[in-house]
């Protein structure tokens, strides 16, 4: 089975053909939203990171950075940067480079002198490589070169029946095929650590699924948290859900049912060829969608419940809800309806269904949030600003 | 008409699709087999009811794998949830020391 994909001079595939122009703090965001508008072909985020972070915090955003412009989704960068900013030029294009050998140009606004003068400069730089872009062909690509990341928000009682059923099975359709899954949101394992442990493929990655989830309990006790307590919630209770495991077990199902071959830390390059693999990211979608676009993924398959228009700058989120009423209600934003598995449809085919929605997605069919102009975004945080 | 669903053949509860009352048929498929009960008491929609009777101590499994321990017998037909089911942070006696971070 392929796609059809653009193939990148790093040897990736990706699935949209995109000039990133990249802030690589808050203090050069509203700049490069000034470009990308100007420049057709273009995408960009506002970056709320990038200054006055203690340096775990700083390597969160700077892995995303990073992530974005080697993304197989994007053909080439334009990072603008203010100058004086922790994520340093120098910094924000040597890890760019350590990823890929993609197309890419920078602007300093403070050397540049200016709003004017960095908007001219970026400007002509992404006009050119939108032009450059726009003569690439889409080519058939082997379905083993997809990295599917897996992601649930806003979710209710359907999610666990349906939703994220019928993405395990596309989860392990894809690894099936050669191809990678991630599942993602390190706070829904907790309760079912042992569950996913005991499905490593070896006592490192067993190890490591502890590791994050523990460092994750650590993280929030030393704000005098504990994620255990009121977990489920009262609303989760009221819906059914009794218990923490209970609740773990709906999210987890998304990876499918195969061995997890690695642990990927937030937004670090994910090898293609992996099977089924973990990615440490917050339960906050935005954040960790982003994450996994940073890793590599082309595409992102989103479960709810109560339905939320959410979509991502670089990489189509492909939204299913297992809940009917969601799917009529906010049709315009649900680009696959899983209810009928509750129904007495078959696994088997919704699942089938669904690779053939990715294949099409691959392929340039717009998704609900693509068409809406949907790109949200976040980076996840250790600590307060300093 | 089918009103629960069970998710794998091995659990020991399905989940109503549909709101049960007190003694009505509740409908569910496993592995291509249709399986009658009767509810023992009102079960409310995406709530789970019991197929088998369950035991104090014993685990209550739903997507194949343990969600809690009951603590109280459950009936065939009966309501599970918090009344009768506790949760078991199983990691700490399947983790290492060092991984449950002690």
């Amino acid at each position: 089975m392929t796609f059809s994909g653009y193939r990148r001079p790093d040897g990736r595939a990706g699935v949209r053909n995109k000039v990133l122009i990249l802030p690589a703090s808050a203090c050069a965001s509203d700049t490069a939203r000034i470009v990308s508008q100007q420049i057709q072909g273009t995408v960009t985020f506002h970056n709320q990171q990038g200054c006055a972070q203690v340096a775990p915090d700083q390597q969160l955003t700077m892995d995303v950075l990073a992530g974005f412009a080697a993304n197989p989704n994007i053909y080439g960068t334009v990072a603008v940067s203010l100058g004086c900013e922790n994520c340093q030029m120098d910094l924000v294009s040597a890890a760019i480079r350590e990823r890929t050998n993609k197309p890419f140009r920078q602007v300093i606004i403070q050397e540049a002198g200016g709003t004017s003068e960095a908007v001219k400069a970026a400007c002509r730089y992404a006009g050119e490589l939108a032009e450059e872009a726009s003569l690439l062909r889409r080519e058939e690509i082997p379905i083993s070169e997809l990295i599917i990341g897996t992601e649930c928000g806003g979710s209710d009682p359907t999610s666990g029946l349906a939703a994220n059923v019928v993405i395990g099975s596309l989860s392990d359709r894809i690894t099936a095929a050669g191809g990678t899954a991630i599942l993602s949101e390190t706070t829904e394992f907790i309760g079912a650590e042992h569950i996913l442990a005991r499905r490593a493929a070896t006592p490192q990655v067993r190890s490591r699924i502890f590791e994050i989830v523990h460092r994750y309990e650590k993280a929030l006790r030393q704000v005098g948290e504990d994620v255990r307590n009121g977990n489920p919630s009262p609303g989760n209770k009221a819906g059914g859900i009794t218990t923490l495991e209970e609740k773990s077990l709906g999210c987890i199902h998304k990876g499918g049912h195969t061995a997890i071959n690695a642990v990927y830390d937030y937004a670090k390059q994910v090898s293609p060829h992996q099977g089924l693999v973990i990615m440490d990211t917050p339960g906050n979608d935005p954040s960790s969608v982003a994450a996994m676009a940073a890793g590599g993924a082309q595409i992102v398959v989103f479960s709810t419940g109560r339905g939320t228009p959410t979509g991502n700058p670089i990489v189509p989120v492909i939204k299913l809800t297992g809940n009917r009423i969601t799917f009529e209600k906010m049709r315009e934003n649900m680009d696959f309806d899983a209810s009928p598995l509750i129904y007495g449809g078959s696994l088997s085919v919704l699942g089938d269904e669904l690779l053939k929605l990715v294949s099409e997605v691959a392929g340039g069919r717009l998704t609900k949030s693509e068409a809406l102009g949907y790109t949200e975004m976040a980076i996840a945080r250790v600590c307060n600003y300093v | 008409m089918r009103n629960a669903v069970i998710i794998d053949p091995r659990d020991s509860v399905a989940v109503a699709i549909e709101p049960v009352r007190q003694g009505e048929a509740v409908l569910y498929e496993c592995e291509g087999r249709e399986i009658h009960m009767t509810a023992q008491e009102d079960i409310a929609i995406y709530h789970k009811i019991a197929v088998r009777d369950i035991i104090p101590g014993e685990p209550v499994v739903k997507y194949g794998e343990h969600i809690g321990i009951a603590s109280r017998p459950i009936q065939k037909g009966g309501h599970v949830h918090t009344h009768n089911l506790e949760s078991r942070r199983e990691s700490l006696e399947t983790g290492t020391e060092e991984e449950k971070g002690i």
